[in-house]
């Protein structure tokens, strides 16, 4: 009897909401965890796996040397390697297509990489306007590569003892 | 008079509530459900396909394309799987880095289930206040693989990378003072476990923040409190497993029942349910919050005491470490021949199963001693969740679906495969 007349004061006095309406209540003046994105950015990680770069060697021959490991390794088969003899008798490449529609951005072809040509920068901003934007040609590689490469070889370095 | 009928409605594929691409065939009377008729397929991707033209690792990353709100649970199926093939020696630190990321995982997709579950609902801010807190444990995931959702992190012999001993921090911007982003960073200070350590203290305090928005509020129990009943019998029939299985009041749990990993030497309870309703499925799940809570806790004090490797040393299946593979043409045939080859599985098929955040996620392997599998089965805990549809929701109201969609936690990832 005594705690079906508590039951009914509870349920009127609405307490449980009342509780409820507390924490939102408080949450309004809390600090607001909101980031204010294209001016603020959350942190990003040195292992952060976005859009792939190509790089150099500090004296500006292109480290890739067409091994083609990448390729074999994609999962997704995102990647499309072309390769010739140079005049100096080294090996390159003359196509290097990364079809970004097909990429899953697992980073293997990255840890694949033996020379460490092929990298996923810290990039995450790539949207493109035209369809043919999703093909990322080796010049294009190369030159997300030449514009970011202090970043890049710092998240390298951060990294590289776990690796 | 004229002939009564009942009236059949679809109910997705684009409903918001359908979580995803569900499409229910609804037969109703007047508002009570007759027959439920899920279509399933729509995000059909063919993985186990796809996974028999790769070699092995390849696969991993669609491993977290499967339910993709608990991303490494599926890859340690998977891995696992692979590991028993080989009988790979996986170290002990990979190991509790395994499991502390497998609970971290749980605790994503419960915070995503608990969100979305009260808002198809009718409650909003609690599905804001469960973000917020899934957003620092993406930070982990990003921190330790790179990614923030599908890492690709496990792999057979232990895991990629050992744990990061820096938080990435804010940068300044002009928007905000160096006060306002020193206490933006403030728990970024020390190392992932640091960051993990300070979450796991916190996150106790935030469980109750849901727990007193939802627990006793009448608008919440009236919309789950014998909705959906499955009595214990009855769940078993129907292959319930994990959440499902439990809120009927059966303890079946894998990671007691058949412990894998390091789960054997940590201490948590398994809670269960009474009624089996969709409101005891809710406690349950809050619970486990909890729980893996508990179980993160023991892992970081562990793995902060004890370092030590993270990958097994077998060369024939992990890759060598870089420096190595630079210096030395061994580690460097090595290197090439596991990025193009992979590695062989001996000759035969293996099933594993981990306790996922939704039930018992298996991996069934076949192989026929190539580099590639002859044939993977995944057993998906949604799929024979999502079949009791239609016992479920059977004479209830057109509104308690939503509910019952809510509470069956299904991720079309892993339905549809």
């Amino acid at each position: 009897m005594i705690n079906k007349l508590k039951k009914i004061i509870k349920s009127l006095s609405l307490s449980e909401l009342r509780s409820g309406m507390k924490i939102t209540g408080k949450e309004l003046f809390n600090t607001k965890i909101t980031v204010q994105y294209p001016e603020e950015k959350t942190p990003i990680s040195p292992r952060f796996r976005g859009l792939h770069a190509l790089r150099r060697y500090p004296n500006g021959e292109e480290r890739c040397i067409a091994c083609k490991l990448c390729e074999a390794v994609c999962p997704a088969n995102a990647i499309t390697i072309e390769s010739e003899m140079r005049d100096d008798g080294t090996r390159r490449t003359t196509q290097y297509d990364i079809d970004l529609f097909k990429c899953i951005f697992c980073g293997f072809c990255e840890e694949a990489c033996p020379v460490d040509a092929i990298v996923e920068t810290q990039i995450f901003e790539y949207a493109f306007e035209s369809r043919d934007g999703s093909i990322m040609t080796k010049d294009r590689l190369l030159k997300v590569g030449d514009d970011n490469e202090e970043s890049i070889s710092q998240a390298r370095s951060e990294d590289a003892k776990y690796r | 008079m004229s002939e009564m009928r009942n009236y059949t409605l679809n109910f997705g594929p684009q409903h918001p509530a359908a979580h995803g691409v569900l499409r229910l065939i609804l037969e109703i009377d007047g508002e009570v459900i007759e027959r439920a008729d899920p279509h399933i397929g729509l995000l059909h991707r063919g993985t186990e396909k796809l996974v028999e033209s790769k070699p092995y690792n390849q696969s991993i990353g669609y491993m977290d394309r499967l339910d993709y709100v608990s991303m490494m649970c599926n890859e340690h199926a998977y891995v696992m799987a692979i590991e028993t093939m080989l009988e790979l020696e996986v170290p002990e630190r990979a190991q509790y880095i395994r499991v502390m990321f497998d609970e971290i995982t749980r605790i994503l997709n419960h915070l995503m289930w608990l969100g979305t579950h009260a808002l198809d609902v009718g409650a909003m801010s609690i599905f804001l206040y469960a973000f917020r807190e899934r957003e620092k444990l993406i930070d982990c995931y990003e921190a330790v693989s790179g990614s923030r959702m599908h890492a690709t992190y496990y792999r057979p012999g232990g895991v990629y990378r050992d744990l990061p001993d820096r938080m990435p921090k804010y940068l300044k911007t002009d928007s905000r003072s160096d006060k306002e982003i020193s206490a933006m960073n403030e728990n970024r200070q020390g190392s992932l476990l640091d960051f993990i350590d300070d979450f796991v203290k916190e996150f106790p305090r935030h469980i109750k923040q849901y727990d007193d928005l939802l627990t006793e509020n009448r608008i919440w129990k009236q919309r789950l409190v014998n909705i959906g009943i499955v009595t214990a019998k009855r769940a078993k029939q129907l292959g319930f497993t994990g959440p499902m299985l439990r809120g009927s009041g059966v303890a079946w749990d894998l990671r007691k029942n058949q412990p894998y990993a390091v789960y054997d030497k940590l201490e948590f309870d398994i809670p269960v349910g009474v009624t089996g309703d969709s409101y005891d499925r809710y406690l349950v799940r809050m619970e486990e919050l909890r729980q893996s809570n508990k179980i993160i806790g023991q892992c970081v004090s562990w793995l902060k005491a004890n370092p030590g490797p993270v990958m097994s040393d077998d060369k024939k299946v992990t890759p060598p470490k870089r420096t190595n593979m630079k210096d030395d043409m061994e580690s460097l045939i090595h290197h090439f021949k596991l990025f193009t080859e992979g590695y062989s599985l001996p000759e035969g098929e293996v099933y594993k199963a981990i306790e996922h955040p939704k039930g018992e996620f298996g991996i069934y392997l076949i192989s026929d001693g190539a580099n590639k599998p002859y044939r993977v089965k995944i057993r998906a805990p949604g799929f024979a969740h999502l079949a009791s549809m239609n016992e479920m929701t059977k004479g209830h109201m057109l509104s308690d679906v939503v509910t019952i969609i809510g509470t069956q936690d299904i991720v079309f990832g892993e339905i549809d495969r």
